[in-house]
């Protein structure tokens, strides 16, 4: 059974529509990448199919469960957020700020797990030498990979990552999808965002292509990642190139001056 | 642990030295005496003197059980409206509620209404209160956030809306009920009654008790709202809880002593300063400091000038603006602009 449904999902904001008739299935034990240009939507599926913002019509079920039936604490124990938003009001520290994500699992038999849980997302995310820095004080790039780190202590099913590579350099980019793929060899699902086609072809199992709203093409990145459906959806000629065996997009350059 | 020394015994010195000085002097031996035998302990420092004795029991204790308790109460509000704005400079003075609850209770000297019997000044300070929090809170919101500058705008705005409504107040109000409203605006704790203090302990103390345990939720309030959300927390139970909470806490102040201003603001600052910002120890130790403050400043109200009585509300604002421009100035600094 897939762990989560949307089905001819709906999202109507002040009279324009955002998301229209959309209709996705995320597994277990897959990395599902959501791409598409800016303003195609994918913020607005990832929190809908997250539970945090109601579709104005269709369904979304997560476990066989309408999303809207899980009180926020239960959900929390089902399904983790990175968000691209990670302010934090107070100058606490980076530990308790990845502490924070062992807490939907206060008073459950799985608070043993704590240390364990933030010590492997310290490690994934290689945070360990910020651990006693004031989180207000670190760089962006830092910032995002303490989140990261607290999404991960979560231990959740399912997790969103709303574009975990934005701030990151090319190794942690890297790391952040090496570690979205060990999620799935763990049987967790994982749906990211990314607007970096070639990681998203590179990392994901599947890729959902939206755009104006509607998901445009879904499959593996084989499948999405063809130049003309690119092109199309971007405005913009794309030429695709296998290398090893990984299928990337690169813009057509050739009348760059030189 | 420094922070509880420090804190003990700002508080010791500070109920002594209350217990002991003012127009009749008391020396420690006939407090400690006194207390003692209240305690059902006979002893020979206990004071023979009535006057001594009533001095103690009638004027002093209950004074300073009084100033312990509405430092401690703005002190614990000020951490969780801080804690709901998700900005430290969010304070019930600053932002209006106190003066909503000012409102309140002048309406209910003036118009002398007793309909709630003895308690009609605090019922009407805490519905004073409670509104102006709500609209500061609707109002001065984005994305679960608050800017300094809506912040203190929205802040502006009630403190000129309810100082309308005051002076109209003490225009409608006659001779005698307007002295009595200017002089518990100055904020005093001057005539505190056991029965007055007491109630003030209760919901000062249940109040504390609640935000206390609110406090792994007001961490993770850090995170943003809908970070928090995704933890797992009742975002709105937790918001409407809270600002119930910081209307009481702040009402039942005002109600009794008038406005106190920037306690709220300098105690969980400093605190947060001391041993860092996770929340239920903020919370707790904020109550402390902020009950230490009061009877500190309580006792200096009485000794700065010989023979005079000074308004305490104006002490703490005399300190406090001070201390909230050079916040407002290293928020600015750090962040480059008024944000």
């Amino acid at each position: 059974m897939s762990l989560l449904v949307a089905r001819d999902v709906d999202v109507v904001r002040d009279g324009t529509v955002i998301l229209d008739g959309v209709s996705l299935e995320i597994q277990r034990g897959e990395v599902l990448a959501l791409v598409g240009p800016n303003g195609a939507g994918k913020s607005t599926l990832l929190g809908v199919l997250s539970g945090d913002a109601r579709p104005t019509r269709g369904a979304i079920e997560l476990d066989g469960r309408p999303i809207g039936d899980y009180r926020p604490l239960e959900l929390a124990r089902h399904r983790a957020v990175l968000t691209q938003e990670n302010a934090v009001s107070f100058p606490f520290r980076a530990i308790e700020v990845i502490q924070m994500g062992r807490s939907p699992w206060n008073r459950t038999s799985r608070i043993d797990e704590d240390s364990r849980a933030v010590t492997d997302a310290v490690e994934a995310t290689d945070v360990s030498h910020l651990l006693g820095r004031r989180y207000t004080s670190l760089s962006g790039g830092e910032k995002a990979r303490v989140s990261l780190a607290r999404v991960l202590a979560q231990r959740t099913q399912l997790l969103f990552l709303d574009e975990p590579t934005a701030a990151l350099d090319l190794r942690h980019q890297e790391d952040v999808m090496l570690t979205a793929r060990a999620l799935a060899a763990e049987d967790r699902a994982v749906v990211v965002v990314l607007h970096d086609l070639s990681l998203a072809g590179a990392y994901a199992d599947r890729i959902a292509l939206l755009s104006g709203g509607r998901l445009v093409a879904s499959g593996t990145p084989h499948e999405v990642l063809d130049a003309e459906v690119i092109g199309g959806v971007y405005g913009l000629a794309v030429r695709v190139i296998v290398q090893d065996g990984v299928p990337m997009v690169l813009p057509v350059r050739d009348s760059l001056p030189r | 642990m420094a922070l509880s020394i420090v804190l003990g015994a700002v508080l010791v010195v500070g109920v002594g030295a209350s217990s002991m000085v003012g127009q009749l002097p008391v020396s420690p031996s006939e407090v400690i005496g006194s207390l003692l035998r209240a305690m059902g302990i006979a002893n020979g420092w206990a004071p023979d003197d009535p006057i001594v004795e009533s001095t103690l029991w009638v004027v002093r204790f209950p004074r300073i059980v009084m100033g312990l308790m509405v430092g401690a109460a703005l002190a614990v509000a000020g951490a969780v409206m801080q804690a709901i704005f998700g900005n430290p400079l969010a304070e019930p003075g600053v932002v209006g509620v106190s003066s909503g609850a000012a409102l309140g209770a002048a309406i209910a000297i003036a118009f002398s209404i007793t309909a709630l019997g003895n308690w009609s000044v605090a019922v009407l300070a805490f519905a004073g209160s409670l509104l102006a929090t709500f609209i500061v809170y609707f109002v001065s919101r984005s994305g679960g956030r608050t800017e300094v500058v809506t912040l203190l705008l929205t802040g502006i705005a009630i403190n000129a809306f309810a100082g309308a409504g005051l002076a109209f107040v003490l225009f409608m109000g006659s001779s005698s009920s307007r002295e009595q409203i200017v002089f518990w605006q100055l904020g005093s704790l001057n005539g505190a009654r056991w029965s007055e203090a007491l109630l003030v302990a209760v919901v000062c103390v249940l109040g504390a008790a609640v935000a206390a345990a609110f406090g792994r939720r007001y961490d993770l309030l850090a995170l943003g709202e809908r970070n928090a959300r995704h933890l797992g927390v009742n975002v709105e139970g937790l918001r409407m809880a809270s600002i119930l909470l910081v209307a009481l806490l702040t009402g039942i102040g005002v109600a009794f002593v008038g406005i106190i201003s920037f306690v709220g603001l300098v105690v969980p600052h400093i605190i947060r300063m001391a041993i860092g910002p996770a929340h239920r120890p903020l919370i707790i130790a904020s109550a402390f400091g902020g009950g230490a403050l009061l009877v500190v400043a309580d006792l200096l109200t009485r000794v700065l000038i010989a023979g005079a009585d000074l308004p305490i509300g104006m002490l703490t604002s005399l300190v406090g603006g001070p201390f909230f421009f050079f916040l407002l100035f290293r928020q600015r600094r750090r962040s480059g602009g008024w944000a």
